[in-house]
């Protein structure tokens, strides 16, 4: 029983089933397979955004610019939908993936190959990508009406009774499963956050991850952006505004930490989901939405707590008798 | 027996570093099922040829062959490739990640989809760990093994490189006797399976027990190799040192005062029991110890670094509590820290700013600091202490390591401290520099200070203290005084072998 | 010009190094001080406007309030740690004042209120991060959220905008009013009080980290945490002073913002924190810790807030000008690396 309490990712299910399932008790309401749904969509954006931004701080690295390239990704693709209706959705799609991806790598090579402090570099492409958004849109904004049509309606279909955001949040999930467990290069990222000078002896290539992880965060960045304005059929240099630290929030409370080297996909994945719920548990329950900051900054700062807990080093063990107390027998 | 040819081969290889001459002219031959001591004092070389043999230093000349083809090892990798691997000092692993995996980080094996092959790899980790006779499940996160685990994790990660050499450093530091045991079957099974090892250990009775031949290095010079089984215990102290120790360090005649400090049962939850000393004006304590017997720490309880669970510390009288170094500062206490890198020296300030930063306050003059009064006490200091520099502004970062603790020092003595610990403080500077260190030692004594000098380097003690005492595994276990002690009877008590001996 | 050399027996080592003239222009101050000479050239070719003592006090209201938290922002970086909800703290400070207000209060009162609840949120960031030994990125992003979020769980959608006349007055208007003095601008230039008050903490913090045993103690803090320990500095303390300390200014900054808005919504200040990071990092301090300098910050803050509003003269727009400010913030620490780069390779 203790060991399972132990594990961080089943007591964060657990605390979710109650709390879902309290308020399904009180307001049935939510439990509508329509409400479910839409929560789910509205989580899966943010869900694939925390898992790209775990793999940075997996590095102890922090992309503050995200939700910035999210922006302007998702700009870049609606701009290519208003201006060239005919090209094919796969195309516009990919639009925005390679603009987030191109946007990740600047980052990314400058972090690994210059040295620039990632809270530094990412803060002020944070500043250019939002100001590039005013520049190629020549200050104007897309609007649901210039949009077309198959370009709004894909983030809308349903397969299967599910919207094909979450599909596609569950396929990008899988990948990042795949990735961070069964490659070298997603190994190579706990070793290089975890302990950079035994990464080094075993001959992986802190810039080469470093790179990695910036790009595949701005690749997932720029994915999300399509989805965003084709959802919201709006694209302006606004959008997803701050929604960076709400994404940092989500890996936090999952039990990323922010030291590198520990976060798994199924953490993040209740950590956004426990902030999808927050987000669509107060209208129902008749809660005025304005207590959804307050309730995440909460949150945070237990899920902070918990993670130093669990982090804590162990005592330097000199002493024989401290040290056949501590002793693991497998 | 038969003579077989040399695994690798070091020839006429030389390292320097701004101010230290670490390895001059060393060449060493390592042969199959053979284990080869490295002996020497702290900053010798040994670390320095380690780094070289793992691919971490390049050196500046020399030539190192493998099988009698030169190679050069231009990154860990390739050491690696040539099949040389190092059991760390200090595990250089993945706390957070599985068994199998820091066994095989780096050259994970795949499948036809290049994907990580877990079944396999936790398979070949289990069997890798058999071979060592090593108990621990290939899923277990390394954060929940021993010490002695993860060494025998970091001998399966160098066998599963089929390592033909393998560098152990001081590998028995932070284990049990048993443990001794169990390792030093492993190497013997190494060693019947013609594996060619480097062995690293102050302990004699280890290398004895162990070793087939050894090297010994002197201020990163070989001067002397050969088989063990030809020398003796005092033969290679000798070797170590280069003079009979006595003679080494010319004890000053220092009147011995009255007691300044007393410590009485000092005892923290899982580091150091019962320390109870204590220590006239003028004296020059001795703590002797192996690496890891809780010295450091124990004396960092002393000065309020970390939290005390039990003891009484008395200064002149005075009953003291030190909750923070501050309160130690301001009773009178200083500490000189091991890690002068991290602990001690401020880098990227200046010589002026570190000498005056512990005793800041007494250079206030009004509401802001006094340039003039800083610069006085940085001259007068820096002069006392013989600190080599550019100018007092100069920062820390470019100053030898021997001019660095010089200035750390300094910063103590800036304190007017009546009790200085000075923590291993010629560890890593170069031979010149050390013996400023020990004259200075003595000159402090002489002007009445109560010194404790932790040192792992038995002539360094031997030569300079009035007392010693010797700790193990965080307790004091013996204690001599000048001209009632012997090597044997000091080492003896700091290993435990002695009594086995007796 | 010669130093003070000290004699001794083999060798002499002078107080101070010989200064040249390479190691002063590569100073950053030096590099921030050309920068700005460079912005107001540029300015004053591109705009009439923009050399008018009017125009520039004018322009001083919108970086004051930011500025004078940057202060606090420095010395946190300083020691290695970071302070993301400043503007959070200003929110919620600026709704307490709204409340206070509305109750009747005059303008000492107003202020007393913005700046205890912006002290008693910089104490609880301070107490998570020193003593709970937590991160100050992620704490602070968590406060952030925590601070807002009650403000706007207060606050609603409304809008507090009463406020009592001498309050306002207060934050819109000069303090040295030209047609009272009846003197030329020359001699007493018009100085809004956000101005003033900034000026007058960048003198108190410039002192205090330049010149007194505390500033010496947060260098060492910065620069070395374990040796700064070990040599007696407490550190942790250290840290939660400098918390509380940018709580302070945060309330104090949305006491005088509050005075120039004369109005308070939930999403008041909202973005700030990164734009006061960025001062900070402009201005030379490392967010690696240890060095930096208050003249280097306040030399940033002004090439900051005269660039905005050159631009804003010639109509560019807000966010077209943070494209430059960031493209800066990523310039000034990049070009210093590839010229090292460049002249290892060169030695080598």
């Amino acid at each position: 029983m203790k060991a399972l309490l132990r594990n961080r990712e089943l007591v964060l299910a657990l605390i979710l089933v109650i709390g879902i399932a309290a308020i399904g008790a009180y307001q049935p309401a939510f439990l509508a397979w329509g409400n479910i749904r839409d929560m789910l969509t509205e989580t899966s954006v943010l869900f694939m955004m925390a898992l790209a931004q775990m793999v940075v701080i997996l590095t102890r690295g922090i992309d503050l610019s995200v939700a910035a390239n999210l922006a302007l990704s998702g700009m870049m693709a609606a701009l290519v939908s208003q201006y060239y209706p005919d090209v094919p959705l796969i195309l516009m799609i990919a639009t925005g993936i390679v603009t987030g991806l191109l946007l990740g790598m600047l980052n990314g090579a400058l972090i690994a190959y210059l040295g620039i402090p990632p809270i530094v570099m990412t803060l002020g492409t944070l500043a250019i990508f939002r100001g590039m958004i005013i520049i190629i849109a020549r200050g104007d904004q897309v609007n649901a009406s210039e949009m077309g049509v198959a370009f709004q309606a894909f983030p809308k279909q349903v397969w299967l009774g599910l919207t094909s955001p979450v599909w596609i949040a569950i396929a990008v999930a899988l990948l990042f499963w795949i990735f961070l467990g069964f490659t070298r290069a997603g190994r190579g990222l706990y070793a290089v956050g975890g302990n950079p000078v035994a990464a080094r002896y075993c001959g992986i290539d802190q810039r080469r991850q470093d790179l990695l992880a910036y790009s595949i965060s701005g690749a997932v960045s720029g994915l999300c952006g399509y989805l965003w304005v084709a959802r919201y059929g709006v694209a302006y240099s606004e959008i997803a505004s701050g929604y960076e630290l709400t994404v940092i929030a989500a890996c936090v409370i999952g039990g990323v930490s922010i030291g590198g080297g520990i976060g798994t996909v199924a953490g993040t994945l209740l950590g956004a989901l426990f902030l999808g719920i927050v987000m669509t548990a107060l209208p129902v329950m008749q809660i005025s939405p304005f207590w959804q900051m307050a309730i995440s900054g909460a949150v945070i700062l237990a899920a902070v707590v918990i993670n130093a807990r669990a982090e804590r080093r162990p005592d330097k063990l000199i002493l024989p008798e401290a040290r056949r107390l501590r002793r693991v027998t497998p | 027996m038969i003579v077989s040819d040399p695994i690798l081969t070091l020839s006429g290889i030389s390292k320097r570093f701004p101010g230290v001459r670490a390895l001059h002219d060393v060449s060493l031959a390592l042969k199959p099922g053979r284990v080869t001591a490295i002996i020497g004092e702290n900053g010798a070389g040994k670390s320095t040829i380690v780094k070289i043999l793992t691919g971490i230093y390049r050196p500046d000349e020399g030539e190192i062959r493998v099988r009698g083809e030169a190679r050069s090892f231009a990154s860990p990798r390739d050491a690696w490739a040539a099949g040389i691997a190092a059991i760390q000092q200090e595990t250089v692993m993945f706390d957070e990640l599985s068994v199998a995996e820091n066994i095989f980080m780096g050259h994970m094996p795949t499948g036809a989809s290049r994907l990580v092959a877990w079944p396999e790899m936790r398979e070949r980790a289990q069997a890798l760990l058999k071979r060592i006779d090593a108990v621990i499940p290939p899923d277990f996160k390394l954060k929940r093994l021993s010490v002695a685990q993860k060494h025998l994790v970091e001998i399966a990660r160098a066998l599963s490189h089929e390592a033909q050499v393998l560098i152990m450093d001081e590998p028995t530091a932070a284990l049990s006797a048993s443990e001794i045991d169990d390792l030093f079957r492993v190497v013997a099974q190494l060693k019947s399976e013609g594996r060619a090892i480097v062995f690293i250990s102050h302990k004699f009775d280890e290398i004895f027990r162990i070793a087939d031949d050894f090297i010994c290095l002197r201020d990163g010079e070989k001067v002397g190799e050969g088989s063990i089984a030809t020398v003796t215990q005092a033969q290679l102290v000798r070797m170590m040192v280069g003079r009979p120790v006595d003679q080494f360090f010319p004890k000053r005649d220092v009147a011995i005062g009255e007691t300044v400090l007393t410590v009485e049962g000092l005892s923290n939850a899982t580091e150091y029991a019962d320390v109870s000393f204590s220590l006239r004006q003028g004296e020059i304590l001795g703590l002797y110890g192996l690496v890891g017997a809780g010295r450091s720490e124990a004396m960092q309880g002393l000065f309020g670094i970390t939290p005390i669970t039990r003891g009484e510390v008395t200064l002149e009288g005075q009953k003291l509590s030190i909750a923070a170094p501050s309160d130690a500062i301001a009773a009178g206490i200083a500490y000189v820290p091991e890690d002068r890198q991290d602990q001690g020296a401020i880098l990227s300030l200046g010589i002026r700013e570190n000498v005056t930063l512990a005793g800041l306050t007494k250079h206030v003059k009004g509401l802001f600091l006094s340039r003039a009064s800083e610069q006085a006490e940085t001259r007068s200091l820096g002069r006392k202490l013989s600190v080599k520099a550019a100018h007092w502004e100069q920062r820390l970062a470019e100053l030898s390591g021997g001019n660095q603790q010089k200035v750390v020092i300094a910063k103590w003595l800036a304190t007017r401290p009546k009790v200085i610990v000075l923590d291993e403080p010629t560890k890593g500077i170069d031979v010149g520099s050390k013996a400023a260190v020990h004259d200075f030692i003595g000159e402090l004594a002489g002007e009445g200070l109560a010194v404790v000098l932790i040192t792992s380097e038995l002539p360094e003690v031997m030569g300079l203290a009035d007392r010693v005492i010797v700790m193990k595994e965080g307790r004091i276990v013996a204690e001599f005084k000048r001209g009632q002690w012997s090597a044997e009877a000091i080492v003896g008590a700091a290993t435990g072998a002695g009594k086995e001996a007796a | 010009m010669t130093a003070p050399v000290t004699s001794g027996d083999r060798y002499a080592v002078a107080d101070a190094p010989q200064r040249r003239w390479r190691d002063i222009a590569l100073r950053w101050e030096v590099i921030l001080l050309a920068l700005l000479a460079l912005t107001i050239i540029v300015n004053t070719i591109a705009s009439p406007y923009f050399l008018d003592v009017f125009n520039l006090a004018d322009a001083t209201f919108n970086f004051s309030e930011k500025a004078i938290i940057a202060l606090a922002m420095a010395l946190l970086i300083l020691v290695r740690e970071i302070d993301l909800s400043v503007a959070a703290i200003v929110a919620l400070a600026a709704m307490g004042v709204g409340y206070a207000a509305e109750a009747g209060f005059g303008p000492p009162v107003l202020f007393a209120v913005a700046i205890g609840i912006g002290l008693l949120c910089g104490i609880f960031n301070g107490v998570l991060v020193s003593y709970l030994n937590l991160p100050s990125i992620v704490v602070t992003i968590g406060t952030m959220s925590l601070f807002r979020g009650l403000t706007q769980v207060i606050l609603g959608d409304q809008a507090k905008t009463k406020f009592p006349s001498d309050f306002l007055d207060l934050g819109q208007s000069y303090f040295i009013k030209m047609k009272e003095t009846g003197l030329s601008w020359l001699f007493l230039p018009p100085v809004p009080l956000s101005f003033l008050i900034f000026l007058g903490l960048a003198v108190l913090f410039g002192l205090v980290l330049h010149r007194t045993a505390v500033g010496r103690r947060l260098f060492a803090a910065g620069s070395n945490p374990v040796a700064a320990r070990f040599s007696g500095i407490p550190v942790a303390r250290l840290r939660f002073i400098l918390f509380a300390v940018s709580g302070i200014l945060s309330g104090l900054a949305a006491a005088l913002l509050v005075a120039r808005l004369g109005s308070v919504r939930s999403n008041i200040g909202i973005g700030w924190e990164l734009d006061i990071v960025t001062m900070v990092i402009l201005g030379g301090v490392s967010i690696a810790g240890g060095v930096g300098s208050i003249l280097g910050v306040f030399l940033a803050v002004l090439v900051l807030g005269l660039l905005t509003f050159g631009m804003s003269l010639n109509n560019i727009p807000g966010q077209v000008v943070s494209v430059y400010i960031g493209a800066l913030l990523i310039a000034v620490i990049a070009i210093p690396r590839i010229i090292e780069r460049i002249r290892t390779r060169s030695t080598r």
